[in-house]
């Protein structure tokens, strides 16, 4: 009997299932990594889009909200802007960029003891209104400015 | 490995403010090289900052922050001395944790 045959075969059935494992391994997908990434919110182009993959409906504009930023930007691929909520119970704050290719640009978890005050930069491509959503006791507010961009940020 | 964060917190009020300065390209995805393809995204996509093991801030970002992101935030109950830990992930995997001393 020709044993070589037989211990080919068997190696030969071992390689095959690592290369398996090994090609499950590079198929993973890239947002495994980040399992509490809202990648639906960050896929959507419009404010009621982005409040619904947050899960909520209707967003009620509020004088509770306020953004901090540069009426005209000259560069925007820089553009600093602070949100701050006097909404009771803020529970988070998004910054959203209506005429980027995807509308949110940031979501932030305010905790108990965390003023609802954050202060970031952002891309803008081009003049758009910018929004600040806030989440608070389970509803979502929102306020909104219009910011001029001089020179784009997302182009290239 | 990422560079270091620069991370300030300090009193502010009876409220600690803490200022970070992270080192990220923040690829967009949108950009193309010079032969016409696009460059992949690359981006922050999840930032926590705790204080003596509490979580006081939490964000979730896309590619429109800008490259070397800023932030900056105010929580109550710190003091001097105490540390603020910061950690980010970003979509590639890549994690970056730095700490800092409320002054």
């Amino acid at each position: 009997m020709n044993t070589s045959r037989r211990k080919v075969l068997k190696g030969g059935g071992g390689a095959a299932v690592l290369g398996l494992a090994m090609v499950a391994g590079l198929f993973r997908s890239p947002g495994a990594w980040a399992a509490d990434w809202n990648k639906a919110a960050f896929d959507t182009k419009s404010l009621a889009d982005a409040v619904k993959a947050m899960g909520g409906v209707n967003p009620v504009e509020s004088k509770d909200i306020v953004i901090t930023s540069p009426d005209i930007a000259e560069n925007g691929a820089v553009v600093p802007f602070t949100i701050a909520s006097k909404v009771p119970k803020t529970e988070s704050m998004a910054l959203l960029v209506e005429k980027n290719p995807n509308i949110l640009a940031a979501n932030f978890a305010i905790p108990d003891g965390t003023e609802p005050w954050v202060n970031t930069r952002v891309k803008m491509g081009q003049t758009s209104n910018v929004i600040a959503l806030v989440k608070a006791d389970g509803k979502f507010y929102y306020a909104s400015k219009e910011v001029k961009v001089t020179l784009g940020g997302c182009g290239g | 490995m990422a560079d270091p964060m620069k991370i300030r917190a300090a009193m502010a009020g009876d409220k600690v403010e803490v200022k970070v300065l992270m080192s990220h390209e923040m690829e967009t995805g949108q950009r193309k090289d010079s032969k016409g393809a696009t460059i992949p995204a690359w981006f922050i996509q999840n930032v926590t900052a705790t204080h003596n093991g509490k979580t006081v801030l939490s964000a979730e970002w896309g590619p429109a922050v800008s490259k070397n992101p800023f932030l900056s935030f105010r929580f109550a109950g710190g003091k001097p001395g105490d540390k603020v830990v910061i950690t980010w992930t970003d979509n590639k995997g890549d994690k970056r944790t730095d700490e800092a001393t409320v002054a």
